[in-house]
């Protein structure tokens, strides 16, 4: 059974991989099969994790306060239907308003008021030149970088400058961020390469 | 067309067959490269050696197959380090794909070192909306999971005996692709203070060292160099350590296409001038 399994994974990760050479018949079989396999794992957990534990079982179990959840629910699968489609807005007003509030204030705080408080940092550390160094470069990329993103003001003579170096700032970071895909997208095709030659052929280990 | 022009012609199917060999040969040919340790795959690691037997970390598992590639790696190495030393771990899979990835994990390493569920360890499994399950976990492990992916209620299992939240527990290893790292950083650590590790995919891994250098997160594992770094403090060198020789070469043929594209784009430029 195992190995059918192997084999299955193997012509499929051949399959996607053909799509490099060119479009075709196979690869558009493997592609629609993963949709299709991703859609309903996806709808049988929502159906066991959600829809029985969250409204089924609460409902059987006599807490009928739950069946404004449902109507909810329902209300939402009315935009299938255009002429009383608009009554599925009242869920998502719902959905939004909460997501909205349960994550505007920790949001800010993580994201926004630690992160700014983090670049008030001293510019000089006494006997410790590369903390100095890393703290000038966390100031100084910072206030360019948000000069750059200041555009109320022309970039011109020196504030113009400073949004140079802002450019340049976000450049690296750009880079960094291109260095480590690369990096993320090569351990996969890594990962399948040892499936292939491992696991399937058996031509190392 | 001159030679420059040409080669800014090239077609893309033969950078795909470069990188295909170069990533081949060393999967055939393995050999060793030197893997420097940074201090933030250190501080993950300190902080599962420092923790003591019998004590419990944390360990979500928020990623799906798609990242395995990179991720599995991490998992695996932390979660042996922890059995190794007795301790215990509470097991939470978050993300939508992952949960039976991860029990397969838990059921091979928790037999390698004859570790009971219940008593050991503790795979909470999945839950939707991992924002509002990390939150409700903070005031109590039992509100989003009443029982474990077995169906067991967490009351009846002797290790979660007086554990609640988060406070209960040493910290938070959250092994993770995709945007559930955030509620991690914004609730976890954010609204109840947990001390929060991560291993995460290389595409990632720049968006958290802001997070790093905050103090918000106290450890950071990155992609495939982060949990060759991980296995070799540990000891236990494995998929991640073997990759790195392969990631070497690949890295290499894409710095050679790059400049090479570059000289052909500066060169053609020049001509037409």
């Amino acid at each position: 059974m195992e190995t059918i399994g192997i084999w299955i994974a193997a012509l499929l990760t051949l399959g996607i991989f053909s799509f490099l050479y060119k479009d075709n018949p196979f690869y558009k079989f493997c592609e629609s099969l993963f949709v299709g396999i991703s859609a309903g794992y996806w709808f049988v957990t929502t159906f066991w994790q959600v829809f029985m534990p969250k409204l089924a079982d609460n409902l059987v179990a006599g807490r009928l306060y739950y069946i404004i959840g449902g109507v909810f629910g329902v209300l939402m699968l009315l935009r299938l239907f255009p002429k009383i489609g608009w009554l599925s807005r009242w869920s998502l007003a719902l959905v939004v308003g909460t997501t909205a509030g349960l994550y505007f204030t920790r949001y800010l705080v993580s994201n926004g008021m630690i992160q700014v408080q983090n670049t008030i940092i001293p510019l000089y550390v006494k006997g410790n030149l590369s903390q100095t160094i890393g703290n000038l470069v966390i100031v100084i990329g910072t206030f360019s970088g948000l000069i750059y993103f200041f555009f109320s003001k022309e970039h011109k003579g020196a504030f113009g400058g400073l949004a140079k170096l802002g450019i340049w700032f976000l450049m690296l970071s750009f880079g960094a961020s291109f260095g480590y895909t690369v990096m993320s997208r090569m351990s996969l095709l890594i990962g399948r390469m040892d499936f292939l030659l491992g696991t399937w052929l058996g031509l190392i280990r | 067309m001159n030679f420059y022009e040409r080669l800014m012609q090239l077609d893309r199917r033969w950078i795909y067959l470069g990188v295909a060999i170069a990533v081949t040969i060393p999967v055939l040919a393995p050999f060793k490269v030197p893997v420097y340790i940074t201090p933030e795959a250190k501080a993950v690691y300190e902080f599962v050696e420092n923790t003591k037997p019998g004590e419990i970390i944390f360990l979500a598992i928020d990623y799906d197959p798609n990242a395995m590639a990179e991720l599995h790696p991490m998992a695996r190495t932390i979660m042996r380090q922890s059995f190794s030393r007795g301790i215990r771990l509470i097991i939470s899979a978050l993300s939508q794909n992952g949960p039976g990835m991860a029990e397969q994990l838990i059921s091979q390493i928790s037999k390698e070192y004859n570790k009971k569920n219940g008593m050991d360890y503790v795979y909470l499994g999945y839950k939707p909306y991992p924002g509002i399950t990390i939150l409700a976990m903070g005031q109590n492990f039992r509100i989003p999971f009443p029982t474990d992916y077995y169906g067991t209620p967490l009351d009846s299992l002797p290790m979660m005996d007086g554990v609640r939240n988060y406070d209960d527990v040493k910290g938070i290893i959250s092994i993770v692709a995709g945007n559930i790292a955030e509620y991690w950083i914004n609730y976890a650590n954010g609204r109840y203070k947990a001390k929060v590790f991560f291993g995460v995919t290389g595409v990632m891994t720049a968006d958290y060292y802001p997070f790093l250098q905050s103090g918000q997160l106290l450890g950071l594992l990155g992609g495939l160099k982060g949990a060759s770094e991980y296995e070799r403090l540990a000891k236990q060198e494995g998929v991640a350590t073997e990759g790195m020789s392969i990631q070497t070469v690949a890295h290499l043929v894409v710095i050679a296409f790059i400049v090479v594209g570059n000289i052909g784009f500066f060169m053609s430029k020049k001509k037409k001038r």
